[in-house]
């Protein structure tokens, strides 16, 4: 290898290399020449050296060459009396351990091919060691699975220093496999404890490494499906726990709990709330668990509550949750804010849900109502178009509201009997207040709205108008649909223009100047 | 005949003896004749046709019937022609003989001459004298006069011969063979003949004339030559045509000009000043009227009729048209004519342009004292004050219009005189049509702004649509190109805002003439704008304020179409454009808030006249009031996007040094300050921010005023009042802007606190819902029933056409009876005749033979 440099030239010598080591066990020492290739610089060098012990190993393995069962230190076997094949396994088992910790390590190379090379041989290794376990079972047919290589892998993905999200997606089509999948549940739970107990200051790395990898878990939901193994099985036995799916729940509801009871940045605690929902509840074995966890996100304010809405609402509708003030909290979230935020139609759809129950107390309702009209004088065009029909909504569905829009002989008042500023939607008394802000809004600039305010002048009809494409709208959307209108007839300024800032009594002219 | 009325008589049913004179209508038949169809039993409603009938009567009418056409076909059967007698009046009784040939005399006149007409060419009446014609007899004498001719007219030689040998009428002499023929000719040949023949002569007698008039003309001419050669004149021009057509006489020329000159045709008289100002009047009252009916959005089909409004104000307008008359002109007749003209012009133009200044600046004293008197009136009472001011506006117009249709003639003859001075012959007077915006830029690149002007101008009138074809596409796309070379003058570092504030006038125009073209390049503008916003958007969920240009084209979009409507196709998406602008841009400099409140600016110019209510607005000025003032926790109010209450430019406009303060003078905030130019002192950028927020008041204070009336007027001010008093608080304030802040506040007090619950329109009550009755066939009796329509008819038609068989095959049955027994009957009476003839004969011969005996016994007694 010395002699001819050149990277064929050193893939050439490490072919020859393997050859020799695998063709007679007298010349197993190249071995070393091998290991010693995967401490170099170069990334050449070492995704060769990766790709010749892969092929050395994976052949081994398959041989059984490597010593089975629990290793004794290499030292007390090399000076014991056994027979030269024991002591040639083990040594062979300990450059094996030797390999797949140095794999482990490069897993933190600095080269993206290097790690994929790395992990791809690491998984290898996995599977072949899964079908030729190097343990001896318990006892007949006991389930053996290589946890420590695993974990290993584990370790190396869920780095402290660099963010791996590109790795993880690499390692995103193993966790296809079921049993993959489970044991890398296990293993990142307990790396996740060993992590955040051995660092009082945890870095913002790991755990968004953390947080992609738990989110590429994704169990099955009927339990028939579990039969993709990663390491091939000749006969599944029902007494194998990674059979079941209920085992799979509690290592997963096992590995979220312990990592949300963390204390979690907040950016990544929008994202955990944003798929809370859909990725995290319907899989744990006791959904109820989350509870802890929600209830802290919904009193933290802003936009963190509006995302812990969803999972609330799934708990409250399909695990019998109580939750007490939830509307109080509810009527509490509504602030001008949340018609620019990005989770506006998340928000508005939730908000739909939980208003759409006629047992709700009309005084609730038109404490909502009226908080969104008064919202709404501060709405852009877009969230106006929402909001409007939401609140049109609320009055169809509770006829008991409708005296905010029509109340035949009621007295002149000096001042809105509202007060924005109370809490309490019951004491707001928005009851005897009218949703004078929607009037307002008659007069709005954009035609549309407009015309949506304008609804509330004639008695409601009685089917309510769907929000749901109105949720998405954005602005520019509006702008289009605007355009696309098309010009039937362009009707003219027949004013004549002067000069760039208009007429002398417009606003440009008299506040700007053009020198 | 007679026989075959006896015979039909004959035949009768005797049992029907009187029964063919008896008429049906006959009061009381004889019992016996009637027979009566008994029915078996009641059916009600149906209808019996034939329930009596009398079978005599009929009968006898059938044969009656065949009497008269049947028989005779019988008895005409081997007969092939017929007698007719058809001579006038032979079978009317009423005329006297007399009567009568006179009657046929005339008519027999009558044809004749009809016959005689069609092939009499040349005379009108030919005379007769006893049924000959005498021109016929005249021909015979010539003739005969002229023998020596016989040969010569062979032609003739038949009717020679004729008269020759015949001494008799035409008809004589077809019946005798001619001599040139072998056989006899008819008689239609003859006439014929005659027809070619004289037809032939008068072709040649027309030719002869044509040869004849040839040939003098021919002598004229030679006549003329040698008459040249006599008079010893110089030489006329050979070509003969041209001597045809001499060069009209100048007099000639001068009467005929004069005859086709156009009369004096009566036309209305000139108006007076007061006639035209209140035209004028009226149809700015027109306009208005049909703004406001498209600001509340009840937008009818009336619309069409705005486009023909528009390009009958252009004429008027008489800024491109009165202009264009003279135009031409100055083309054609050169260059020396343009100069006078335009130096006389540019001499009107310096006056109208003083006369301007002072006008002007009388009318921008007379606009502030306005503005501020109807702010006074607008505190008392909000719906007179709309009145009022629109009547304000009427009164001004009048003027204002008079004034700007002087400003465009007096900037272009001024834009002319001083390019005359400047550059005398550098600039041409007709440019091509720019097909791309970079050819516009060639045209356009190193003039002033005055010469720009007068490019556009000469470009647009070198193409007036009433020139040539194609100018309509070429002006549409001219409008395109100065909108983007607008554009790129106001991104310019430093924007050549002056340039822009002078081509709008022109932009105007081109639009008031292309309403769709302009319409579809400014959508298209506004489009791109709103594409980069959003990308931004998209990619780092705000966006930065946009350059220059897209303010210019906001403001400019607001100029050329009217803002108040409902809904319009380029005022409406701007509208949302100057949402997004104010909504997703954050204020991240001293420049940001000037283009932000400029913005502010344009919408509420925007919507001065609708007074719609614009939450963003608000929003914003809100945000620029809060990063006017230190931050502190304040009460009431909350920032919405863009805006932060904390933060890097949360104290953008808050004034660093107090003798900045001391020293600022309120002046209006420069465009240029959007522009491209950043170099500012600290003083220079403390004045500005202390100009920024005086604006920022000033433009709340407009608010106040504009949407005081809105029911929800103290929920949509709250925020701002809360600001407000934190700003009046603050004494670092120089005090005009204290004084702004103070009037403000007063003015939001003042307005109204009225809350009337709301009510909603009755609407009608929904009436109950009512079946519609089921329509089912009645069944009838007698029809057929069960099939569809077709089939029905069908049925009908088949019953029908059996029916008919069945009645004809039952006529040609008695039809043949009939024969037959007229055939017995012919037969009966021969045999009758016989035996008749035969008895005779009998008796004859017996009589003879009595007679015989008698003689005989005489004989044998003697």
């Amino acid at each position: 290898m010395q002699r001819d440099p050149g990277p064929r030239g050193a893939r050439r010598a490490l072919g020859r290399l393997l050859e020799a080591v695998l063709a007679s066990r007298g010349e197993a020492n190249a071995v070393f020449d091998i290991l010693a290739v995967l401490q170099s610089e170069d990334q050449e060098e070492i995704q060769d050296a990766v790709r010749a012990c892969s092929r050395l190993f994976g052949a081994l393995l398959e041989r059984g060459e490597l010593f089975v069962g629990q290793l004794p230190p290499e030292e007390a076997v090399m000076a014991g009396s056994q027979g030269a094949t024991r002591k040639y396994r083990v040594w062979m088992r300990h450059r094996y351990q030797s390999c797949c910790n140095r794999l482990a390590e490069l897993l933190a190379h600095p080269s993206f091919q290097v790690k994929e090379l790395a992990l791809s041989t690491l998984m290898k290794f996995v599977q072949l060691e899964g079908a030729h376990p190097l343990e001896k079972p318990k006892w007949e047919g006991s389930y053996l699975f290589p946890r420590q290589l695993l974990k290993a892998v584990v370790d190396g993905l869920l780095s402290l220093e660099e963010d791996r999200s590109l790795l993880l997606s690499q390692f995103r089509e193993y966790l296809e496999h079921d049993d993959v999948r489970y044991h890398v549940t296990q293993a990142a739970s307990d790396t996740v404890a060993r992590v955040a107990s051995g660092h009082p200051e945890v870095p913002l790395a790991f755990w968004n490494n953390a947080f992609t990898l738990l989110s590429a878990v994704s169990l099955p939901l009927q339990e028939s499906d579990l039969a993709n193994f990663y390491v091939k099985r000749t006969e599944l036995s029902d007494k194998w726990k990674v059979t079941h799916l209920k085992e799979h729940r509690r290592a997963f509801q096992a590995m979220w709990l312990g990592f949300l009871k963390h204390k979690l940045p907040l950016s990544l605690y929008k994202k955990v709330l944003v798929i809370v929902h859909e990725a995290i509840l319907p899989h744990l074995a006791q959904p109820s668990l989350l509870i802890d966890f929600l209830t802290r996100a919904y009193d933290v304010g802003g936009a963190i509550s509006l995302l812990a809405l969803n999972g609330l609402f799934i708990l409250i509708h399909k695990h019998n949750l109580e939750y007490p003030d939830f509307y109080r909290k509810l009527y509490g979230l509504l602030d001008p804010s949340i018609f620019h935020v990005k989770y506006r139609a998340r928000f508005f759809h939730l908000a739909d849900l939980f208003l759409s129950s006629s047992h709700l107390p009309a005084y609730l309702v038109a404490a909502f109502a009226k908080r969104l009209a008064r919202l709404a004088l501060t709405a852009p065009p877009e969230a106006l178009l929402l909001v409007l029909p939401f609140i049109c909504n609320l009055l169809r569905r509770h006829p008991a509201c409708r005296v905010l829009v029509h109340r035949p002989r009621g007295p002149e008042l000096d001042a809105d009997p509202y007060d924005p500023d109370e809490d309490d939607p019951a004491k707001s008394r928005a009851l005897e207040s009218s949703l004078w802000e929607l009037q307002a809004l008659q007069r709005h600039y954009h035609p549309e709205v407009s015309k949506a305010a304008s609804v509330i002048n004639q008695a409601l009809s009685v089917p309510e108008a769907s929000i749901a494409p109105l949720l998405e709208l954005t602005a520019f959307e509006m702008f289009e649909r605007d355009l696309k209108k098309g010009p039937e007839a362009v009707p003219l300024e027949f004013i004549p223009a002067q000069g760039l800032l208009g007429r002398p009594d417009d606003l440009c002219a008299q506040h700007f100047s053009l020198g | 005949m007679g026989k075959a009325r006896a015979i039909g008589a004959r035949t009768k049913p005797p049992g029907a003896p009187a029964g063919a004179g008896v008429p049906r209508t006959k009061p009381n038949p004889n019992p016996f004749e009637v027979k009566v169809n008994r029915q078996k039993f009641q059916v009600l409603g149906r209808k019996m046709r034939h329930d009596v009938g009398m079978p005599g009567v009929s009968r006898a009418r059938a044969i009656q019937k065949r009497n008269r056409t049947l028989l005779r076909e019988y008895r005409e059967r081997e007969k092939s022609n017929v007698f007719r007698d058809r001579r006038l009046g032979e079978h009317s009784s009423s005329m006297s003989p007399e009567e009568k040939m006179a009657r046929r005399f005339a008519l027999e006149q009558q044809r004749q001459h009809e016959k005689k007409n069609i092939y009499n060419l040349n005379e009108d009446e030919e005379l007769t004298h006893y049924g000959q014609s005498l021109a016929d007899i005249e021909k015979h004498h010539d003739i005969v006069d002229s023998d020596s001719d016989a040969e010569d007219r062979g032609a003739l030689s038949a009717e020679l011969t004729a008269a020759h040998f015949g001494g008799g009428g035409p008809q004589r002499t077809s019946q005798q063979p001619g001599q040139e023929g072998e056989r006899p000719r008819s008689r239609k040949e003859l006439i014929e003949e005659l027809i070619t023949k004289s037809k032939q002569e008068k072709r040649e007698r027309q030719a002869q004339r044509e040869d004849t008039l040839e040939l003098t003309e021919k002598l004229d001419r030679d006549w003329r030559e040698v008459q040249s050669l006599l008079a010893r004149k110089a030489p006329k021009p050979q070509d003969g045509d041209r001597v045809e057509r001499p060069q009209p006489d100048a007099y000639d020329v001068m009467v005929r000009e004069l005859g086709f000159e156009m009369k004096a045709q009566p036309s209305n008289r000139m108006k007076t000043e007061e006639e035209l100002a209140k035209e004028e009047q009226a149809r700015l009252q027109r306009l208005e009227a049909e703004r406001v009916r498209r600001m509340l959005g009840q937008d009818a089909g009336e619309d069409t009729r705005r486009p023909t409004h528009v390009s009958v104000d252009d004429l008027h307008d008489g800024f491109v048209l009165d202009q264009d008359d003279r135009r031409p002109l100055t083309y054609r007749d050169g260059r020396m004519d343009v100069q006078q003209e335009l130096s006389g012009e540019a001499g009107d133009g310096v006056q109208a342009e003083e006369e301007e200044g002072q006008d002007s600046s009388e009318e921008d004293a007379e606009d502030s004292g306005g503005s501020d008197g109807h702010s006074d009136l607008e505190c008392e009472e909000e719906e007179e004050e709309a009145e009022c001011e629109e009547e304000e506006q009427e009164g001004e117009q009048p003027e204002q219009e008079q004034r700007r249709r002087q400003t465009p003639s007096g900037q272009a003859t001024g834009g002319g005189r001083d390019a005359r001075e400047a550059a005398g012959a550098e600039l041409p007077y007709t440019f091509e049509a720019p097909e791309s915006s970079e050819d516009l830029k060639a045209l356009l690149a190193g003039r002033s702004a005055e010469q720009q002007l007068l490019v556009v101008e000469r470009i647009q009138k070198c193409h007036h649509p009433s020139l040539a074809e194609g100018n309509k596409a070429k002006l549409e796309k001219l409008f395109g190109f100065l909108l983007e070379h607008v554009g790129d003058l106001a991104a310019d570092d430093p924007p050549d805002l002056g340039v822009v504030d002078k081509l709008v006038v022109p932009l105007y125009h081109l639009c008031q003439m292309f309403p769709g073209a302009a319409s579809e390049s400014v959508r298209f503008v506004l489009r791109n704008a709103m594409h980069e916003m959003e990308a931004a958007v998209e990619a780092k969920g705000r966006a930065a304020f946009p350059g220059l240009d897209v303010l210019v084209y906001l403001k400019i979009a607001g100029m050329l179409f009217p803002t108040s409507d409902f809904w319009h196709p380029v005022v409406t998406p701007a509208l949302v454009c100057m949402s997004q602008l104010l909504t997703k841009c954050p204020v991240l400099s001293l420049r940001d808030a000037v283009k932000g409140l400029f913005v502010c600016c344009t919408f509420l110019d925007y919507v001065a006249l609708s007074q719609r209510l614009v939450p963003e607005l608000l929003n914003f000025l809100l945000g620029i009031l809060y990063v006017a003032t230190p931050n502190k926790p304040g009460q009431g109010y909350t920032l919405v996007h863009p805006f932060r209450p904390l933060g890097r430019n949360s104290e953008l406009l808050v004034v660093s040094d107090e003798d900045d303060t001391a020293t600022w003078q309120r002046k209006s905030l420069s465009l240029r300050w959007a522009g491209g130019q950043t170099a500012q002192t600290g003083t220079e950028a403390n004045h500005t921010r202390l100009s920024c927020l005086a604006v920022c008041l000033a433009l709340v204070k407009r608010c106040v005023l504009l949407y005081g009336a809105l029911p929800a007027f103290h929920e949509v001010a709250r925020p701002l009042r809360a600001l407000l008093t934190q700003h009046l608080a603050d004494p670092r304030h120089p005090p005009e802007l204290q004084e702004l802040c103070r009037s403000t506040l007063a003015d939001m007090d003042a307005q109204g606190r009225r809350y009337r619950p709301l009510v909603c329109e009755k609407s009608k009550p929904v009436p109950l819902k009512l079946f519609t009755p089921r329509l089912v066939k009645v069944l009838e009796f007698g029809k057929k029933q069960g099939s569809s329509k077709e089939e029905q008819e069908r049925k009908r038609l088949v019953h029908k056409h059996r029916r008919e068989f069945k009645g004809a095959v039952r006529e040609i049955r008695k039809d043949n009876q009939f024969l037959a027994r007229m055939q017995l009957s012919e037969i009966m009476e021969r045999d009758a005749e016989r035996k008749r003839k035969v008895k005779q004969l009998f008796n004859s011969l017996a009589e003879q033979e009595g007679e015989w005996k008698a003689l005989k016994r005489k004989k044998f007694k003697k």
